[in-house]
């Protein structure tokens, strides 16, 4: 008797917490469904009321459109490789960085390493000014050279040497003093020793840094101004019609397309990502 | 160590090996010197990076502040603290500082707060714990244009939030037209889709503290509360630092969510101060005044992160 009563509190406390977590899973999960869902539909059943979360006929139109309608596939490869070319000159700016700060003695080692954190702590914004002056100066406005080099080598970079140096503080001494007497340079055991063991420190680096580069938006809005320059945030605000309207079955198709290459980065470095996270510091 | 000698004392092939180099250069290459040799050209790259393009344009940023900067002209005239005077008496300053506090203010508290318990939650062992972390990390992997354009689409006047609530009978609003609702709507997207990456922070910490210790004090009679209180949460607590600081700093910067939703508006009630710094330098094309605002800014997060450095000794537990 007692143990069937208590079965079944612990059956309530079950469903309860199921149910809690649904009702708070909602606004998650609920807008990521809508905007794939509603890409399919024509504009006049985005606005039907009461709302339906399907298409009652669902068509690829949107997605046409929104490649006609502007560069779009222009601007989608602009994303991909400038977030590409970040992430790699970031995981090897970081490791290198991140190596030397854990590992090496030199003489002001930790001041260079505090004057690399204000990296950290100035926000993009305070700095965007006059870097627009400096970029115009090297006449580098309206080129994709501002969002490479500031990503890659300042803010999201400190965050990534940060993580790095985390990283290879934990890492035991007595591997590099072995490859030491084999003979191995500092050169050679940071690429032969230390970077193959680093991977889940260097995937969450690189879904970090991918994920900066991908949503910039004030950089873009402020340096580039050429429609074929563009990149995917800027883009997805630019279908509108003639009327200043918005066309929103194209901005969702739109939007729904831009999840994909942050999918596939995922999957890439999903597992490697949490057990990075755990492992280089940020954890208890 | 010998002497170089240019005879092979290995015999045979003496012509293939090369001669060593002088012995001064040999003595001066320590290992401790080659290595710290290194250390400087692997830091390099990421030292230059801070240096151009951090460092020196908030020098150039201070220099801006005290001088009048005509654009079209391309003459500079130094104002000393005109600006900054300026910037006193600037009757839209108060109402955009008190939008920073409350937005950065929601976003951290709600961020931190619902993000630990997110992670507590799922910290536990049962079926479909994955599926629900993966759920409620989602919104990480939607940009954060178009999932504020989503939610811009939702929240509008005739937008689906309001199509439900009219299906269900409650009267909606019109969320982003109302100075009372507007900073809430910001708020909750920006929000919701960010906790995802606080909660599997607070989820690697979580899993880091030893399960000893939470039998012995279930032993012991501890409630589940006290639990919380006096173990897990002082173990997690340099985490929770961390987050604390990042969190802080990000929502200080929230430009996009912003400019998409809102534009500031209505008036100036979601006009944060990063939107404040980007609508006077690039839209009013004030360099001086926009250089000035964006130092305050600065002054904020060094403010806030030096208040949370000092303050960590009081509540950051370190096990060592």
């Amino acid at each position: 008797m007692r143990a069937d009563q208590r079965r079944a509190a612990a059956l309530v406390r079950r469903v309860v917490l199921y149910l809690a977590l649904c009702v708070l899973a909602a606004p998650f999960v609920i807008p990521t469904v809508w905007m794939i869902t509603s890409s399919f539909k024509p504009l006049n059943e985005i606005f039907q009321v009461p709302p339906s979360l399907f298409a009652a006929q669902p068509s690829w139109d949107a997605y046409a459109e929104a490649f006609s309608f502007q560069p779009f596939a222009r601007q989608y490869f602009n994303s991909v490789y400038i977030a590409i070319v970040v992430t790699v000159v970031t995981m090897i700016v970081s490791s290198l960085a991140g190596y030397a700060f854990a590992r090496i003695r030199f003489v002001g080692s930790n001041v260079l390493f505090l004057v690399v954190l204000v990296g950290l702590l100035v926000p993009s914004e305070v700095t965007i000014v006059p870097l627009f002056q400096m970029f115009k100066g090297w006449g580098m406005i309206n080129t994709h050279w501002p969002l490479i080099l500031v990503t890659a080598l300042a803010g999201p970079c400190v965050l990534a040497t940060f993580i790095m140096r985390q990283f290879f503080l934990t890492l035991p001494v007595e591997l590099e003093e072995a490859a030491r007497l084999d003979g191995l340079g500092r050169p050679a055991i940071w690429w032969r020793i230390a970077l193959p063991l680093a991977g889940p420190a260097l995937s969450a680096v690189a879904i970090l840094t991918f994920l900066s580069s991908w949503n910039l938006y004030l950089e873009p809005t402020v340096y580039l101004t050429s429609p074929e320059l563009f990149t995917l945030p800027q883009a997805l605000t630019r279908f509108t019609d003639a009327y200043g309207g918005e066309m929103w079955n194209v901005q969702l198709a739109a939007a729904t397309m831009t999840v994909v290459p942050v999918l596939v980065v995922f999957l890439i470095a999903q597992r490697q990502f949490v057990e990075g996270l755990a492992h280089s510091g940020l954890k208890g | 160590m010998t002497a170089p000698t240019l005879v092979d004392t290995r015999g045979g092939m003496s012509a293939d090996v090369p001669p060593r180099g002088p012995l001064p250069q040999r003595l001066f290459w320590t290992t401790g010197r080659r290595d710290a040799l290194t250390g400087y050209l692997f830091i390099l790259p990421q030292l230059i990076g801070v240096l151009v393009f951090v460092i020196v344009p908030v020098g150039l940023g201070v220099f801006y502040s005290m001088n009048d900067w005509n654009i079209f002209t391309g003459k500079m005239q130094f104002v000393g603290g005109e600006h900054y005077a300026a910037a006193l008496s600037d009757p839209q300053l108060p109402a955009v500082l008190a939008a920073t506090a409350a937005f950065s203010g929601g976003v951290v508290v709600l961020n931190i707060g619902l993000g630990l318990l997110l992670a507590v939650l799922l910290n536990r062992r049962f079926r479909g714990v994955t599926l629900f972390r993966t759920l409620f990390f989602s919104p990480v992997v939607v940009s954060v244009v178009a999932w504020t354009l989503v939610w811009g689409f939702l929240l509008q006047d005739n937008g689906g939030i309001n199509a439900v609530l009219e299906a269900v009978g409650i009267p909606g609003a019109n969320w982003l037209q109302q100075g009372s609702t507007a900073m809430l709507a910001v708020v909750f997207t920006q929000v919701v889709r960010s906790v995802g990456i606080n909660m599997i922070l607070f989820l690697a910490a979580l899993q880091g503290v030893p399960g000893e210790l939470y039998e012995a004090a279930r032993i012991d009679g501890a409630r589940p509360r006290t639990i919380f209180f006096r173990i897990t949460l002082p173990l997690i607590s340099p985490t929770l630092l961390l987050t604390a600081i990042i969190t802080i700093v990000g929502a200080l910067q929230a430009f996009a969510q912003i400019a998409v939703l809102t534009e500031g508006g209505p008036g100036l009630s979601t006009t944060v101060l990063v939107y404040y710094v980007y609508q006077q330098a690039f839209a009013f094309n004030d360099i001086g005044y926009g250089s000035t605002l964006a130092l305050m800014l600065l002054s904020f997060v060094l403010l806030l992160t030096l208040l949370q450095w000092q303050l960590r000794k009081k509540w950051v537990f370190y096990e060592s």
